[in-house]
């Protein structure tokens, strides 16, 4: 076992890990921020997306140990400092954009991630960033809509509500 | 102006609070003092002979609990199919034990023939690795391919059951003679073979399971990944480990999507219970991923024959079906329904065909069971005809638009007794065609394909119009059809003293989004704000008796049961009312939240009246209770029938055999809407799933058995890039007749309208472009079989 320290949400966290511990259980089992979800093993699904320093990342493929150090952010450090909704996640909800929620967290962490890299992406833009992420529930449509509605662009003409 | 509250208004989900802050409590997330961890070995032999497995080293290994094998659960029960299928000589379906761990023979990859408890989970792999390295299994010839089970009888999955047959099923065995003569003597047959492929239902949280046991009072809980917890409650109690249902209690919490894999009941339910009861401690399973796709009840896997008999003119005289269907190796709770019962009712679609006769073949083979996914039998009903449908149309130049409208049924019709059992209850399947038509602008589509074509695409249009038989399912049909239980819903309206409302269920949500439109439809009837209303589900010790969430029922049957208890608690606030106003109860009228006696301004509040109802200072009480709590049980007299018209563009390129859908129109008519926002979501989710089922998904066993598709890097999942938006629009609303809401159910129309029309433009495009030789292309419509089509 070996002590890891890292900031997870802006607040200084450490605990004992193995060495095959990963980035995805050490944040569910040993910190109890079971918001970040595990839907596959083998990168695929998106589900466990966190951000590592500003940068998304599938935590179900980082060792916890190789992110000492670092600034982690998860779905529980999303909301507004008074507990509001942040404007992507307020989008999501506006515009329908999640049924059963277990992508979501990724989703929204993926969205994120592609908005501070590029503010007003197209619907093809969002599509091709959001490939690594998995959801069966609502055919993408309002994913799509949602990532589009909070970069501020009027969604209200890509399709029929 | 929208509506903004209540009924019909697009409101958004309350849920999604939680599930978009990493507050959602799904069964993986729960952490319980003392928890060990489960681990399953599994085969990798698609049939094998087990001959031993010794527990030594592994028992021995460090954290390692317990150790459990098939043999220590020999002398109880197994897990049930729930629909007796009779064959067309009468005889009873071959339905062979579904043991917790399977027990001298393991049938098909991923069968689960012991577990293995630890303190971690990772002792507990560690020590599964062990025991699969001590189990001695003897491989035999694996059964895969459902021809070849049936025309072998000397290979059997299970060694009672001669010619792998679960039943022969004719659909209806009297008309079979009619059917007959009438394809004879039609002027026209079109024939069409065709594979209605193979899904994975892949909801994105994989199966977990935590059992408990409470030795002070021999309690125990499970709380677990399903869609109707108190069946699952049912089956481990009565049938499987006879535990007295009133010691079980079964939670489902936030579930993260379900498909109908999570209806059933699974053996790693039944085995952490045991486990827990042995050790005195939780025990939790969660699947990976690889084993979601082994053991996860897979979808659809139809190999049919489908003719049609027809006029030169288009319309259609007969239709004849021959159907082998996969049970895979065991018998799911829903497998012998799914391509019977709700496969083979559905064939004579939205259309007047007076003779129609189902042939439905059910195979065990070495893999996977196969139950209801998304659609669950109509999907693959609907396929068939649809698509023979359009073979038709071009065998003898007709316009697909026209020769549906020659055979849809029309408005004046309704009801109307289909030839295999149904009875519409309502519909104008004219008008969302219309609908569809106009949405797609169907006259625009020259235009659209010569711009396609500029640019080296070649563009096609498909169309479908199906219908489905949901709302599952009135008790007294589907007892007629075999079915073991009874299927209607419950709901209790529990009025609190503050005046809030506690509205438990027996639906379950999981994406649904009941908490939101079902407290909508609480807070209209009683004219109070939709936040006055908790819906509680997924809990047996607390919610009534429903049969929970499948088959588009949970507004069709359980809202109507919700519906119901309101009534009541209308009726008891009026009896109230009478009394605190001193009127007669026979004045009292109740509007917008207040109960009044007719013809004067005296009034209480839905507050005032629940206050006094736990207040109940001076009751009459012989003749007056106290409390405002109400139970109704709803078991519907019908089906509903949603039906509708979808229309699919794509471009081919003719280079790579690439489909693209690059328009979707859906015209629906769901009868009465309760949330707009929510119903739209439903479509194009379903739709989603259909085009992956058209386009990419497909599940292959190679002749050893072995599961080729078995991760995300091998099995097709459609992503964002996959798909387009989606045109949806539910205007045309027939209402149906039999329930107070007037609805009938959207969850599964997507996947079961999709499909044809996707693959029905693809044939179009390549016809458009001269390939005129290509008839069809089984699903999915790769690019290689595309590319194969055209070339071949």
């Amino acid at each position: 076992m070996t002590k890891v320290s890292m900031t997870v949400n802006g607040k200084a966290v450490s605990g004992e890990v193995e060495g095959r511990t990963l980035l995805s259980s050490f944040l569910r089992e040993g910190l109890g921020l079971t918001g970040t979800h595990v839907g596959c093993d083998t990168s695929q699904c998106g589900a466990c997306v966190v951000h590592v320093d500003g940068n998304p990342v599938k935590s179900c493929t980082v060792f916890a140990q190789d992110v000492a150090g670092a600034s982690v952010r998860t779905i529980e450090g999303m909301a507004n400092p008074d507990g509001s909704l942040g404007v992507i996640q307020q989008a999501f909800q506006d515009h329908h954009g999640l049924q059963c929620g277990f992508c979501t967290p990724g989703m929204v962490m993926s969205s994120a991630a592609l908005l501070a890299e590029n503010p007003r992406p197209t619907e093809a833009e969002v599509r091709h960033y959001l490939d690594g992420n998995i959801c069966r529930c609502t055919g993408y449509h309002n994913i799509v809509k949602a990532v589009m509605a909070a970069s501020g662009q009027d969604v209200s003409a890509l399709a029929a509500e | 102006m929208p509506k903004d509250y209540g009924i019909g208004a697009p409101q958004k989900r309350r849920e999604d609070i939680r599930f978009l802050t990493g507050r959602g409590v799904y069964t993986d997330d729960l952490a319980l003092h003392g928890q060990a961890a489960a681990v399953f070995v599994r085969s990798t032999v698609a049939h094998g002979r087990i001959k031993s497995i010794n527990t030594a080293k592994a028992a021995a290994m460090p954290g390692v609990l317990a150790i459990f094998t098939g043999e220590d659960f020999k002398d109880v029960g197994g897990n049930p199919a729930g629909w007796l299928i009779n064959s067309r000589d009468g005889t009873p379906m071959r339905e062979p034990k579904r043991p917790v761990l399977a027990h001298g023979k393991v049938r098909h990859v991923g069968d689960a023939y012991a577990a293995v408890i630890a303190e971690t989970l990772s002792q507990a792999k560690d020590a599964a690795e062990q025991l699969a390295e001590d189990s001695a299994i003897e491989e035999l010839p694996a059964i895969v391919d459902m021809k070849a089970a049936v025309a072998d009888p000397s290979n059997r999955v299970h060694d009672e059951i001669p010619d792998n047959l679960c039943f022969d099923w004719g659909w209806i065995e009297d008309n079979r003679a009619a059917v007959d003569a009438a394809m004879k003597a039609a002027p026209h047959v079109v024939t069409l073979n065709l594979v209605n492929n193979r899904l994975v239902p892949n909801a994105m949280e994989p199966r977990a399971s935590i059992g408990e046991y409470f030795p002070g009072t021999g309690d125990y809980k499970l709380t677990t990944t399903s869609q109707n917890p108190h069946l699952t409650r049912l089956l481990v109690a009565a049938f499987v480990l006879g535990i007295p249902e009133n010691k079980l209690t079964v939670v489902a919490p936030d579930v993260g999507g379900g498909f109908g894999s999570k209806i059933y009941h699974y053996g790693e339910e039944a085995l952490v219970l045991a486990a827990a009861k042995k050790l005195g401690r939780p025990v939790r399973w969660t699947a990976e991923r690889s084993e979601s796709f082994l053991t996860d009840a897979h979808g659809r896997d139809h190999v049919t024959k489908i003719e049609l008999g027809c006029t030169k003119d288009g319309q259609i005289l007969a239709i004849r079906t021959e159907t082998l269907a996969n049970v895979g190796a065991y018998l799911s709770n829903f497998s012998t329904a799914t391509p019977t019962f709700l496969h083979g009712t559905l064939m004579a679609g939205p259309y007047k065909v007076p003779h129609v006769y189902v042939n439905v073949k059910t195979v065990f083979t070495n893999t996977a069971p196969v139950d209801a996914y998304r659609g669950a039998g109509r999907p693959e009903a609907t396929f068939s005809l649809e698509r023979v449908i359009d073979k038709m149309c071009r065998e003898l130049n007709l316009d697909p638009f026209e020769v549906r409208r020659k055979n849809l049924l029309t408005p004046d019709q309704f009801p109307y007794t289909t030839p295999v059992g149904l009875v519409y209850d309502t519909g104008n399947y004219q008008a969302t065609l219309d609908r569809a038509m106009a949405m797609a602008d169907v006259a625009g589509f020259d235009k659209r394909a010569a711009e396609s074509k500029a640019r080296g695409k070649l563009r096609g249009m498909g169309l479908s119009t199906w219908i489905e038989a949901c709302g599952i399912a009135p008790s007294h049909l589907v007892g007629i059809l075999g079915s073991r239980v009874g299927l209607y819903d419950a709901a209790t309206v529990r009025v609190n003293a503050t005046g809030n409302l506690s509205v438990m269920v027996g639906a379950h949500s999981h994406g649904q989004g009941h908490e939101t439109v079902f407290a909508q439809i609480v807070a209209d009837k009683l004219g109070i704000p939709e936040s006055s209303v908790e819906i509680v589900h997924g809990d047996t010790s607390k919610i009534p008796f429903g049969m929970g969430s499948y088959g588009s029922r949970s507004l069709a049957v359980c809202g109507t049961a919700m519906a119901k208890a309101v009534d009541k608690i209308i009726a008891k606030g009026k009896k109230i009312a009478a009394h605190m106003l001193e009127a007669s109860e026979g004045d009292i009228t109740f509007e917008d939240g207040k109960f009044s006696v007719a013809g004067t301004d005296k009034a209480k509040t839905f507050g005032e009246i629940a206050f006094s109802a736990y207040v109940p200072h001076n009751y009459p009480l012989e003749t007056l209770e106290p409390g405002l709590e109400e139970t109704a049980f709803y078991d519907p007299a019908n089906f509903t029938y949603p039906a509708g018209a979808y229309i699919c563009e794509v471009e081919v390129d003719e280079g790579t055999g690439k489909v693209d859908v690059v328009a979707f129109h859906c015209a629906d008519d769901f009868g009465n809407v309760m949330n707009p926002l929510v119903v739209e979501g439903q479509v194009h989710g379903g739709v989603g799933q259909g085009i992956g089922q058209a386009l990419c998904e497909f599940t292959t066993y190679d002749e050893n058995g072995q599961l080729l598709t078995g991760s995300y890097m091998d099995y097709p999942m459609p992503r964002a890039g996959d798909v387009p938006f989606y045109n949806v629009d539910y205007s045309c609303q027939t209402p149906c007749t039999h329930n107070p809401l007037g609805v009938k159910g959207c969850g599964e129309a997507g996947a079961i309208g999709s499909p044809p029309a996707v693959v029905n433009a693809v044939i179009d495009a390549l016809h458009r472009g001269g390939h005129t030789h290509v008839t069809h292309i089984d699903m999915p419509v790769s690019p290689s079989r595309v590319w194969q089509a055209v070339n071949g």
